[in-house]
């Protein structure tokens, strides 16, 4: 930019020294100047994924003894969680029951996820937020809605907002379309559906990973209906999910299939690592687990090859250290690049049409399908018939009958 | 017109019925025979299967080592036990309670109604020991019972050991979630009934005895233990219990699962089980096995300690050690084993066993026939009655309006003569039958004063005397019957019994499907068949051999050659007159219906035909 002008008002040969002198110092200024563009649009990639806090809500619906590798998905799934960053002031964590103190567990006070006890997912800091018969399905809509009442203390809440990436993890017995809390109630999947919507429409969610681990899990997001949501079920609709090995001292399965694999696939990430949502997609293949794993993506608008591991999974903030300055006051041009985007989203982000009176009113009636003719056309069919009976005698009746 | 209220239709009906009785009634009772045979045919059996989640599909490692310390118990035991002559109840409280746990003892007194040949006095008087293995973490809600029984000589010595070295082996374990009690009874079911009437608080059978210190909250589940020696070939299964109760089929289902992961020969009946169900000798096994479980549970006599817990809604079986001369035996470690692995199953338990079956009838120890596959075979019985009641009713309602000669006396007093015709014969055969109840028990004195015989045999001779006697009663009741020798008469009579006779046998077979289906066996053919016009010495001959004292003789000739001990005639009397001072005693000591049930309601009935017989 400044050594074309420089060079087009280059008119004299005596000031073209000078301005020779300025070009050169410019060539020098230039890597700079490129430098601090560089920087600018790194700035703009920091709200490319466009969250900024990240939730996690974890849920074991199965109580006794027998479903203690239930507990064991979702503490290790809690375990990973916060190992990549999310605090437990962000996470809302639901167990059912309580294994570590169950009086059947021969090691008290521990939840293993590997046989021969490798991996005690239980801890020492593990903070559980709903528990024991405070895991209903009202309370977990509730949480997801926060239609909560004021007395509810800030750990069993969800404060999301709009740029909030959640993770979901449910785990329990589940079959076509239910899930089923704490053997005595059950949670369709209509009612989950309406739950994102409720929290789409009140703008608790940028982006939302559903991850489901039961029998029959992929039945439960079939009925999802709203923006930005990617889910993945551990097995498809008429499959069963298999839980994963014994323990032979416990005298219980200790995990499931699904998330023992996907918790070996977790222990990989740390909070810097690139890998993206399509390698999640392949984690657990039928060889392993069994049943069918799937997964849902339509509703989803980022491609989920660009989507991190970590968006959902991990509370990273991006840092870049630099001791170059950048000019806040001036506006960021990449704004304008991204907007477009922003319009596509601000299409779909229109509130439904509650009430469409024009589609009522000017509505043409429906073509109404034949019926058979009511009382009063039957009445008057049988006046006819018996009128020509009697007038030509009832000893025809019995030819007809 | 409806098919029962047209007149025609109805006749016709009717003719079809009357010229068809015969012959449905024998097709019935021919194809309720091949049901009941077609049940132990394996393709229309079931494998059995656990019905319980909480008892899943997980398996534990069984840690057990002590074996041969516990049979060094056993040793120490028998030695006190012939020092004491008795229970060496000091002994076992010092040796439960070093091993940590809460001992309390339970003294009872039992007056018997006359004394039988094992205790030969009045007076029974023993003292049962347990000690109680508190959970570490649960709270006193729940137990589980584990008890063998103190038996005199050397019997079950082995057992008490294996108790104590199991009793020590828990208390080391934390993960108990019910609490663990550990019974030593004395004199085997009397000293059972105390205790478990004393842990109830309910007094049943009138017995004394002296209210328990310690408890543990209510029993999910209980297993006997009988062990006589000191390696074994193979571990049997004792289910029955009293009054033919059996324990929920996952009890059996659990004890299968384990002999199969641990390795031990398991039987049921005392007989192994075969592969092969095509061949001849494979089906004629499973047939044994299922007429061997059918007569133990028709006897109602609990076959094992742990019948008696069935009462109380309280899941037990007894284990019983074999020592048989196979190559390839069992020690006590691995038994131990087999028991620490049921236990813990056990104590994973969230309720009480109430998945799977509670009616069934097992041919082998992986196949069971439940409810709904057997009684129709009892029911295709029961309805040759009902055909037969139907029958009677329409001669009844035809004869009515036939007799002409009839009219005028049945001007006079239509129904009178009718009612009191039968009430006769009906009043005086239940007082036989209450004459059957009572007096054997009440007149052993008498009866030992006149005749040179035990208490034991005064009883049942009397008993027979009475069963006998009442043969004699048609010749004498007739004297005081008026309306003597009518058609009409002997046919209402008929009537009521049938009708009688069915409810009887339903009941029965609700309850006891086994006793329900030899009675009808026996009875539902002289019911059928029997009027006072049938060839009376042959009838007369036939109704005696198959009146329920008859069939209990060769129930017990049967039981014998399934056992594989056939006895002679002479020797099977002997076991029959036991037989039945045995249902005497069962019946005043633990509540037994089978003794009631005879000579109440089954023998008056029986006499009711026999006096059809000679109606005239």
């Amino acid at each position: 930019m400044g050594t074309a002008g420089v060079s087009a008002s280059c008119i004299n040969m005596a000031s073209c020294s000078s301005l020779k002198i300025l070009t050169l110092l410019s060539l020098f200024l230039s890597p700079t100047i490129v430098e601090t563009n560089n920087i600018e649009a790194k700035a703009g990639q920091f709200f490319s994924s466009g969250h900024t806090n990240n939730w996690a809500v974890l849920v074991c619906t199965s109580r006794f003894w027998f479903n203690y590798r239930h507990v064991a998905n979702t503490l290790s799934v809690y375990r990973s969680v916060k190992r990549l960053g999310i605090p437990d002031s962000h996470i809302v964590l639901m167990l059912a029951d309580d294994m570590a103190c169950n009086h059947r567990n021969p090691k008290p006070a521990t939840v293993f996820s590997h046989k021969n006890m490798e991996l005690n997912v239980y801890g020492d800091d593990v903070e559980v937020d709903y528990r024991g018969y405070e895991v209903t399905v009202e309370n977990f809509l509730r949480v997801l809605t926060g239609r909560l009442p004021p007395s509810t203390p800030r750990s069993k809440r969800l404060l999301s907002d709009d740029r909030s990436n959640i993770l979901i993890y449910l785990t329990g017995h589940g079959g076509n379309g239910f899930l089923k809390f704490q053997d005595s109630e059950e949670i369709s999947n209509v009612e989950l559906a309406d739950a994102f919507e409720q929290m789409w429409t009140k703008r608790r969610y940028n982006e939302l990973l559903f991850i489901i681990d039961t029998c029959q899990g992929a039945s439960m997001y079939e009925r999802f209906y709203s923006p930005n949501i990617m889910a993945l079920a551990s097995s498809q609709v008429g499959e069963d999910s298999l839980s994963h090995q014994p323990d032979l001292a416990i005298g219980v399965h200790l995990m499931d299939r699904y998330t023992f694999y996907l918790l070996e696939f977790l222990e990989d990430i740390h909070p810097s690592s690139t890998t993206n949502m399509k390698d999640l997609f392949k984690v657990c293949p039928k060889s392993q687990c069994v049943s069918t794993p799937g997964h849902r993506t339509d509703l989803f608008l980022r491609d989920p090859g660009s989507v991190l591991i970590t968006d959902f999974f991990g509370s990273v903030r991006k840092v870049e250290i630099t001791t170059d300055t950048i000019n806040l006051t001036a506006p960021m041009v990449h704004l304008e690049d991204t907007r477009p985007v922003r319009e596509l989203r601000t299409e779909i982000q229109t509130y439904m049409d509650q009430l469409p009176v024009a589609e009522i009113i000017h509505q043409k009636p429906k073509q109404k399908d034949w019926h058979p003719p009511d009382g009063f056309i039957l009445g008057l069919w049988t006046l006819i018939l018996l009128v020509f009976f009697k007038t030509y005698g009832i000893k025809h009746l019995k030819h007809i009958f | 017109m409806g098919l029962l209220s047209d007149p025609n239709r109805r006749r016709a009906l009717t003719n079809l019925l009357t010229r068809l009785n015969a012959p449905i009634c024998v097709v019935c009772y021919l194809a309720g025979v091949m049901w009941f045979m077609g049940l132990a045919f394996e393709p229309f059996t079931l494998r059995t299967y656990m019905s319980e989640n909480a008892m899943g599909s997980t398996m534990v490692e069984e840690h057990f080592p002590a074996g041969e310390r516990a049979l060094a118990t056993g040793r120490e035991f028998a030695a006190h036990k012939k020092k004491v002559g008795g229970m060496p109840v000091n002994w076992l409280v010092k040796t439960m309670e070093s091993r940590g746990l809460e001992v309390f003892t339970q003294s009872f007194t039992r007056k018997l109604p006359f004394p039988d040949e094992n205790k030969e006095r009045y007076l029974v008087r023993g003292t049962n020991v347990y000690g109680i293995l508190r959970a570490p973490r649960a709270s006193r809600t729940e137990a589980l019972v584990l008890t063998a029984p103190c038996s005199q000589g050397n019997a079950n010595n082995q057992a008490v050991g294996l108790l104590l070295g199991l009793a020590q082996y828990f208390r080391s374990q934390v993960y108990w979630a019910k609490d663990i009690i550990f019974l030593v009874n004395e004199h085997d079911l009397i000293g059972m009934q105390a205790w478990l009437e004393g842990y109830h608080h309910t007094n049943t059978t009138g017995g004394d005895w002296s209210p328990l210190h310690g408890r543990g909250g209510s029993i999910q589940a209980s297993l006997s233990l009988e062990l006589s020696s000191d390696v074994i070939t193979s571990l049997d299964l004792v289910l029955e219990g009293l009054n033919g109760q059996l324990p929920n089929l996952d009890l059996a289902n659990l004890f299968h699962a384990f002999c199969q992961k641990i390795g031990v020969l398991c039987t049921i009946q005392g007989k192994l089980q075969r592969n092969d169900w095509e061949s001849t000798s494979g089906y004629s096994h499973s047939a044994q096995t299922m007429m061997l479980m059918v007569l133990k549970q028709a006897s109602g006599r609990p076959w094992g300690d742990h019948g008696l817990f069935l009462r109380y809604h309280i899941e037990a079986a007894t284990i019983r050690g074999i020592n048989s001369f196979r190559q390839y035996k069992t020690d006590t470690t691995t038994i131990g084993r087999l028991l620490e692995g049921m236990y813990r199953k056990l104590n994973n338990l969230l309720e009480r066993l109430h998945q799977s079956y509670f009616f069934y009838l097992m041919p082998s120890l992986t196949r069971f026939v439940s409810i709904g596959y057997y009684m129709p075979a009892f029911g295709l019985l029961a309805v040759i009655l009902l055909l037969r009641a139907l029958d009677l009713w329409v001669q009844l309602g035809a004869s009515a309006p036939g007799t002409e000669d009839g009219l005028a006396e049945r001007e006079q007093s239509p129904s009178s003569p009718g009612v009191l015709s039968i009430l006769t014969p009906v009043v005086i055969s239940h007082m036989t039958g209450v004459a059957l109840y009572c007096l054997p028990v009440m007149s052993q004195e008498m009866a030992v004063q006149h005749f040179p015989v035990s208490e034991t045999e005064a009883v049942v001779l009397t008993a027979i005397a009475i069963y006998t006697a009442g043969l004699a009663l048609p010749h004498n009741t007739h004297r005081l019957l008026q309306g003597e020798g009518t058609e009409h008469g002997w046919r209402v009579l008929k009537l009521v019994a049938l009708l009688y006779l069915a409810v009887l046998l339903g009941c029965t077979a609700l309850i006891n499907f086994s006793l329900g289906f030899i009675l009808a066996l026996s009875l539902v053919p002289i019911a059928a068949f029997i009027t006072p016009h049938t060839h009376k010495p042959l009838s007369a001959a036939i109704m005696v051999l198959l009146s329920p004292g008859c069939t209990l003789l060769y129930c017990v000739l049967i039981f014998q050659e399934l056992q594989e001990t056939p006895v002679s005639l002479q020797d099977g009397w002997m076991l029959f007159l036991s037989v039945i001072s045995q249902g005497i005693l069962d019946h005043s000591l633990y509540g037994s219906l089978v003794y009631p049930l005879l000579a109440l309601l089954i023998y008056p009935c029986w006499l009711l035909l026999w006096n059809i017989l000679f109606w005239k």
